[in-house]
């Protein structure tokens, strides 16, 4: 893995000289100085740093990073980034994506990464439609839902990325609201301690196709109300006044208050990320009240590398042949003399 | 003429054909390369031809379902594995009927007579009996019932079961063939000794059938002659046989070696490639990283990241792989990173023919992306030179720092030959374009004047920080840029790298004559056929026919219109519909060319390109 870093770094040492072209009031801006204020706290080395994008909004990431980086074709940057991270496994490898660009033309890619392991994180900039190509339903935009290309409403039902993502038996599932950096910092940070593939979603508003669609969630007034910030090891308590719950009934999560019915702090629930089964994660995923944020699921497992190296370290120690002139003129050969 | 110790003639020959055919569950393979492998031993040289259906087991006896292996072995230099047979070794009707049109006629057939049961000639369409009928009556048939036969020989042998038994009836026929054209059988004996090292059983049996069907072809009376043929004249040195997908993969376990990279492999399983991964993925203890992705876009993608990180990445596909690779090539030419592509052609368009040879994705690898995306395109054209080229495809990425596209087929990668060993000492030197001490004012898309090649600064070495992607870049700073001059001069830039690679590669040959009246010209994997074809062509009278082989197709090599125009009539033949051809005429105007062609998901036949040659000499 990467080492410490010698110098300090501060965020100012990961901005490039490129001038950043989102839209004014984009949450993108918020993931952007989040990462550049993560990295600092990481302790690895500037040059060991990647980040690698596909096509969209999001994927124009790499671009304001003053780190190595690829802007990539659509949907291809996990295969990308596997790439990398199998032929440096020292790079600490940073995928940057969309909704669609994930889980539209890069589905197939999006759920094999997560299966396999690899230590990789990838960052999801979920803002329910598509923004570069200006304003098309995505595979996260509702039911309903006007679009330039649904002007009578949307008729595709929308994937939850991150049921999506366990389903794919992701290891490491984050979710954060696009305007709270305090908490994403933190969260960016955690994705890359985790040793495996991690996924954080950010439900980032789109100012000008998709504006406010997680306002009920992430308005500062509602916020503590509409949202749980998971932590392990933390009872699932959440609102203003820190009395609301979730306790399990039947096969359900129900939001209980405490001091009300009998209900102490005691029968709330404790959140435990580690947890192998993905029973308890998946509920909270789809979870619609409260919504939940943190790091919901972060298991612990054998990653891709780890497996790798251990067969190639076993083949190495069991083979006769270290040049390729071992293998040549190995076996059944003649001579013509 | 000699004789034998039992007074049996023995004729000695040049060269001879032979095919072994069956049901795709027969053993034809293994029989076929038995033979061509005791026969290299000897000294021979061989060239191979397996021809089996797409279907895994196909139903038994039917006509689909025949696989088959042809073999060539020469005392002088053998270029193709022969068109017409001098032996046909039919398992079944079905074998026998799909094949009795390629044997020479008065030439000899050895068939099962036990598999022409009433049931398999129905499957294979027979009406009536072939063996009865005198529908065979121009050839030599061998009449042996070589299923009774092996139980016969193995009914002593405890404990073997019915489908043991029946199975090795293979070695039955191998026995019969050593006998009649003098090979040793030690060589097979050791092979089933190392095979079946924990099946003591089976290696008894499989001897036994062997030398019963040896014997057996010595006393039986049917048998006229048995036949010899004197060890090849080839160059001194150590030979192993290698096929074309085996070779193809060692050269780019060389290439690593001698570049100092490690060896990145991201591909996706896809007939007739597929070889290339599992000989790759075996080698581990060289650090070989070969990473079977998802699908043929997850295959390049990762390649593409294992560059950008510094190994030396590969990609190996076949046609329908190709075209969905596309866009990423795209990326990696437009990043200028060096990857290696090899394409295993097969049968198009579409899923086409999955299990027979073609050449024609030439335009595919040339243009088959998006944009203006020029790539080197090189063609291995034997199944050993399958190690030069891939070694050659992977100096040219790295030196370059392009995309090269490899196009091997079905029928190079899946034949076999003699190789000379070659050690990576005696390999030409890689010299990369790596940078490691960074220098102010230093910009990811400055280049080297001589090959416009830019550096390869790799994730993980201080200074060099930077970011690359597939939006037009500035030509000095590699910043994004829309400026309309800048996006023509790095389009221009981009075609003019590729178009010196001509400086680094080597000039056009030609074989036979220097100028004449008619030059013979072919690319990839057709040199066997056209060089056998040309050299008899000139063997019969005429001098002054020439051949080029193209192995460089784009850039061409820089003397190609010279050679082209010391001839007065030229005749490219793919097994395409024109696809070089018109890429010639694209380059040099006015020059008097025509074209042969053949899109049947099989090699050119000496004697139609003969036929072909007559005619315009006319």
């Amino acid at each position: 893995m990467e080492t410490t870093a010698e110098k300090k770094y501060t965020f100012k040492d990961f901005q490039s000289d490129q001038e950043v072209r989102w839209c004014p009031g984009c949450d993108d801006y918020v993931i952007l100085r989040s990462m550049q204020k993560a990295l600092p706290e990481m302790g690895v080395k500037k040059e060991d740093v990647v980040f690698i994008s596909g096509i969209g909004c999001s994927s124009r990431f790499p671009y304001y990073m003053n780190t190595y980086g690829m802007h990539s074709i659509h949907g291809r940057a996990p295969g990308i980034a596997t790439g990398t991270k199998l032929a440096n496994p020292d790079l600490s490898v940073w995928v940057m994506t969309g909704d669609g660009d994930s889980m539209a033309i890069g589905g197939n890619h999006f759920i094999h990464v997560l299966r396999r392991n690899i230590d990789l994180n990838i960052v999801m900039f979920n803002n329910e439609i598509y923004g570069l190509t200006k304003g098309q339903f995505s595979p996260t935009s509702l039911v309903g839902q006007k679009t330039k290309s649904s002007p009578y409403g949307n008729t595709q039902p929308p994937f939850l990325p991150g049921e999506l993502a366990l389903g794919a038996k992701a290891r490491f599932f984050a979710r954060i609201g696009g305007n709270n950096p305090k908490d994403m910092t933190q969260i960016l940070i955690e994705a890359h301690k985790f040793k495996g593939t991690s996924l954080v979603e950010v439900l980032q508003n789109c100012v000008i196709f998709n504006d406010g669609c997680y306002t009920k969630y992430t308005d500062k007034v509602v916020k503590e109300d509409k949202q749980i910030y998971l932590e392990h090891g933390k009872p699932m308590i959440f609102g203003k006044n820190k009395d609301k719950g979730l306790v399990l009934n039947g096969l359900k999560l129900e939001v209980v208050t405490i001091g009300e019915n009998g209900i102490t702090e005691k029968d709330i629930l404790v959140h435990d990320a580690k947890e192998k089964d993905p029973t308890m994660h998946q509920m909270l995923v789809r979870l619609e009240y409260p919504l939940a944020t943190g790091v919901i699921r972060s298991f612990n497992d054998v990653t891709l590398e780890e497996r790798e190296n251990a067969l190639t370290e076993q083949v190495k120690a069991n083979s006769k042949f270290t040049k390729t002139d071992d293998l040549f003129f190995s076996g059944e050969t003649y001579e013509v003399k | 003429m000699i004789t034998t110790k039992n007074n049996r003639p023995v004729e000695v020959l040049e060269g001879v054909v032979i095919r072994f055919v069956g049901d795709s569950g027969d053993g034809m393979q293994l029989t076929g390369t038995q033979f061509s492998d005791t026969s290299a031993m000897f000294g021979n040289d061989i060239a191979t031809f397996p021809n089996y259906p797409a279907e895994i087991r196909a139903p038994q006896g039917s006509l689909y379902g025949v696989s088959g292996f042809q073999v060539h072995i020469g005392s002088v230099e053998v270029s193709t594995p022969g068109d017409d047979l001098d032996l046909l070794v039919a398992m079944n009707p079905a074998g026998l009927k799909t094949n009795l049109h390629a044997v020479k006629p008065g030439h000899t057939i050895i068939v099962d007579t036990d598999s022409f049961s009433k049931k398999n000639l129905e499957k294979a369409k027979y009406e009536t009996n072939p063996l009865e009928d005198g529908s065979l009556d121009n050839y030599s048939v061998i009449k042996v019932p070589m299923t009774s036969l092996t139980k016969e020989a193995l009914k002593d042998v405890a404990g073997l079961d019915n489908k043991s038994i029946t199975r090795s009836k293979n070695m039955f026929a191998l026995g019969m063939v050593y006998w009649m054209y003098h090979r040793e059988k030690d060589y097979t004996i050791d092979f089933f000794n190392k095979k079946f090292k924990n099946k003591p059983l089976i290696i008894e049996a499989n001897t036994k059938v062997l030398n019963a069907g040896y014997f057996f072809a010595e006393t039986l009376e049917l048998i006229p002659n048995s036949y010899t043929i004197s060890p090849a004249k080839m160059e001194k040195g150590t030979y192993r046989i290698i096929m074309g997908n085996a070779a193809t993969a060692w050269g780019l376990l060389a290439a690593a070696e001698k570049s100092g990279l490690e060896l990145f492999l991201g591909s996706y399983p896809i007939t007739p490639a597929t070889d290339i991964l599992h000989e790759l993925v075996k080698h581990k203890h060289f650090g070989v990283k070969a990473f079977q992705a998802e699908d043929e876009i997850a295959g390049i993608s990762s390649a593409i990241g294992a560059s950008f990180a510094g190994d030396l990445a590969v990609t190996t596909t076949s046609g329908p792989g190709l075209a969905l690779k596309g866009e990423a090539l795209g990326l990696a030419m437009m990043i200028e990173l060096p990857l290696v592509v090899v394409n295993v052609q097969r049968g198009g368009p579409s899923t086409g023919l999955p299990t027979k040879t073609e050449q024609s994705d030439l335009l595919q690898a040339m243009y088959g992306r998006n944009g203006e995306s020029p790539v080197v395109v090189i063609a291995a054209s034997t199944p050993a030179n399958c190690f030069n080229y891939a070694f050659e495809a992977a100096k040219l990425a790295l030196e370059h720092m392009t995309p090269v596209i490899l196009l091997t087929d079905g029928y190079i990668a899946n034949g076999s030959a003699p190789w000379r060993v070659l050690s990576v000492k005696d390999m030409p030197e890689i010299k990369t374009n790596k940078v490691t001490e960074y220098s102010e004012n230093w910009h990811p898309y400055d280049r080297h004047e001589d090959t416009l090649a830019r550096d390869w600064a790799v994730p993980g070495t201080p200074g060099f920080e930077h970011r690359v992607g597939g939006l037009e870049k500035d030509s000095i700073t590699g910043n994004v840029s829309y400026v309309p001059e800048n996006h023509e001069k790095m389009t221009h830039l981009r075609a003019e790298k590729i178009k010196r690679v001509q400086n680094y590669i080597p000039n056009l040959k030609t074989e036979f004559a220097t100028e004449g009246d008619l030059l013979v010209v072919g690319w990839g994997g057709t040199y066997g056929s056209l060089h056998s074809a040309v050299k008899q062509f000139n063997e019969d009278g005429n001098k002054n026919v020439g051949f080029a082989h193209f192995n460089y197709i784009n850039p061409l090599p820089k003397n190609t219109e010279e050679v082209l125009r010391k001839f007065k009539k030229i005749i490219v033949c793919e097994l395409n519909s024109g696809q070089f051809v018109n890429v010639l005429k694209m380059n040099f105007k006015n020059l008097d060319i025509y074209q042969h062609n053949k899109v049947q998901g099989l090699p050119f036949a000496n004697s139609e390109l003969i036929d072909q040659f007559k005619q315009l000499l006319k």
